[in-house]
């Protein structure tokens, strides 16, 4: 396998690339697994206003319950770790807040250990821990979520890699073309600089909008340190099409 | 654009930004950057009932069925797909209701087998192999889109199925006929459940393998 320092070069030479939206490159070699999973094709511009993607799939209060947005009540106990409360809001590139939409997460536990058969990592699972919760948006496109802060944990990209500490996010838009998923991480992490997911995403103005913010103000007292995650969606929508191709 | 274009990018400086960020007209925010969905979405994204877009014994029910395959022919054990089209009346909103959880519990439910939510979701087993129970797709959008996300693929991609007797509509007429036959899901005389078509995603190939995948800008 190869060596860190071998992977921090790749990542160097391809650093401060802006792209599109900030997005990262489907190919980005320093991440081994995308060599042979992103296309070799150019992908085809779809400009149809009656495309059924800039319609979205919809879900409801029979969908989702508050409870769910709280990770640290599904057990008997409490789960081991450093209590947090993750918030922000949801808008499309215009600053309209995306209303009513479910947001999903997922995450390892405080030691860094996936609740997930094919997870190798040595570390201990937590029986009061699951790592998976849903809410949906509300009527300003906020979403508020209760956990623990995840564990960063070791992956077999190369010798020694470590995943930063992260939480899975999956979006719905007013879009289905404004889908996302993400990863949210936390200021200051020291792994950063040696992650290739994370650097996939090269332009370091991009690479600021997945790290929460510490936020003083939605710390809980006696109970949780509060983060706060705001997501813009890309991406058309019916509602908005006509405009935005004016 | 320019505010934008000058953003500071240290983290103290980008906590100021996303406070101050309008929220009205005329300025664009830059997006939340795509990362992989990783291994280890299993116990988060499937839900019960997944697959199974069609109203429980549905007498027009299809099943859409394939595998999703790397760059050098392998298939992907841990891809997930998201499914969405048009309900059989041609309705673009959607429907609530293809989660479903049982407040008692936070045990997903899945769907009630009554409405159509228009919305489904497969992972990949560990050959590769998914397959989607549906209704075919309204005339005026006689396709089902799809989004593809896999650990390992950065960014999701987009494609469509569009069933052999769909018409071509201007995506598929745009294309040359090697690239629009990736699009076509093909009859499966060989499946056991009833009216089925096969549908592989190539997510890298030459242009006669690799699936078209879309971009909507
Ligand atoms: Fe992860």
């Amino acid at each position: 396998m190869v060596t860190q320092q071998e992977i921090d070069k790749e990542i160097a030479e391809l650093a401060g690339r802006v792209t599109p939206g900030g997005h990262p490159p489907r190919l980005y070699p320093p991440y081994r697994s995308s060599i042979l999973r992103s296309p070799r094709q150019p992908l085809t511009l779809v400009t149809d206003p009656d495309a059924i993607e800039l319609w979205t799939p919809v879900f409801g209060t029979g969908d989702v319950t508050e409870l769910d947005a709280d990770l640290t009540v599904r057990h008997s106990g409490e789960p081991i770790g450093e209590r947090i409360t993750v918030t922000g809001r949801v808008t499309d590139r215009d600053g309209r807040p995306v209303r009513n939409q479910l947001v999903e997460i997922w995450q390892a536990n405080a030691a860094g250990r996936y609740v997930h058969r094919r997870e190798q990592h040595p570390a201990p699972l937590d029986p009061n821990f699951t790592g998976a919760g849903r809410a949906l948006t509300d009527a300003n496109g906020d979403y508020r979520f209760t956990t623990i802060k995840p564990g960063p944990y070791p992956w077999g990209n190369h010798v020694n890699a470590w995943r930063p500490a992260h939480i899975h996010f999956s979006l719905f838009g007013t879009a289905f073309t404004q889908r996302l998923v993400t990863q949210m991480y936390f200021p200051g992490d020291p792994l950063f600089a040696y992650d290739p997911i994370f650097q996939a995403v090269t332009d370091p103005a991009a690479q600021q909008r997945l790290i929460a913010v510490y936020d003083h103000d939605r710390s809980v007292p006696e109970f949780s340190l509060g983060f706060r995650f705001d997501i813009v969606l890309d991406g058309p929508s019916a509602t908005y099409f006509e405009e935005d191709h004016q | 654009m320019s505010e934008l274009a000058s953003e500071p990018s240290s983290a103290a400086l980008s906590r100021t930004w996303i406070e101050h960020r309008p929220t009205g007209q005329g300025v664009r925010l830059e997006p939340t950057p795509s990362q992989t969905v990783g291994p280890f979405f299993g116990y988060a994204l499937p839900f019960p009932g997944g697959p199974d877009l069609a109203p429980a014994g549905h007498p027009d029910t299809v099943t859409v069925h394939g595998y999703v395959y790397d760059g050098a022919g392998n298939p992907l054990p841990d891809a997930i797909l998201d499914f969405w089209q048009a309900a059989p009346d041609g309705s673009r909103t959607g429907t609530p209701g293809s989660l479903r959880v049982d407040a008692s519990n936070g045990e997903l439910l899945g769907r009630d087998g009554v409405r159509f939510t228009g919305f489904g979701r497969v992972a990949t087993t560990g050959d590769g192999h998914w397959a989607l129970h549906t209704l075919p797709p309204a005339a005026d959008a006689p396709y089902i889109a799809v989004g593809v996300f896999a650990r390992g693929l950065l960014h999701h991609l987009y494609t469509r199925i569009y069933l052999p007797d769909a018409p071509d509509d201007a995506l598929l007429s745009g294309l040359t006929p090697e690239r629009r036959s990736t699009l076509r899901a093909r009859e499966d005389a060989t499946a056991a459940a009833g009216r089925a078509y096969r549908f592989d995603i190539r997510i890298q190939g030459d242009e006669s393998e690799e699936t078209v995948f879309l971009d909507f800008a």
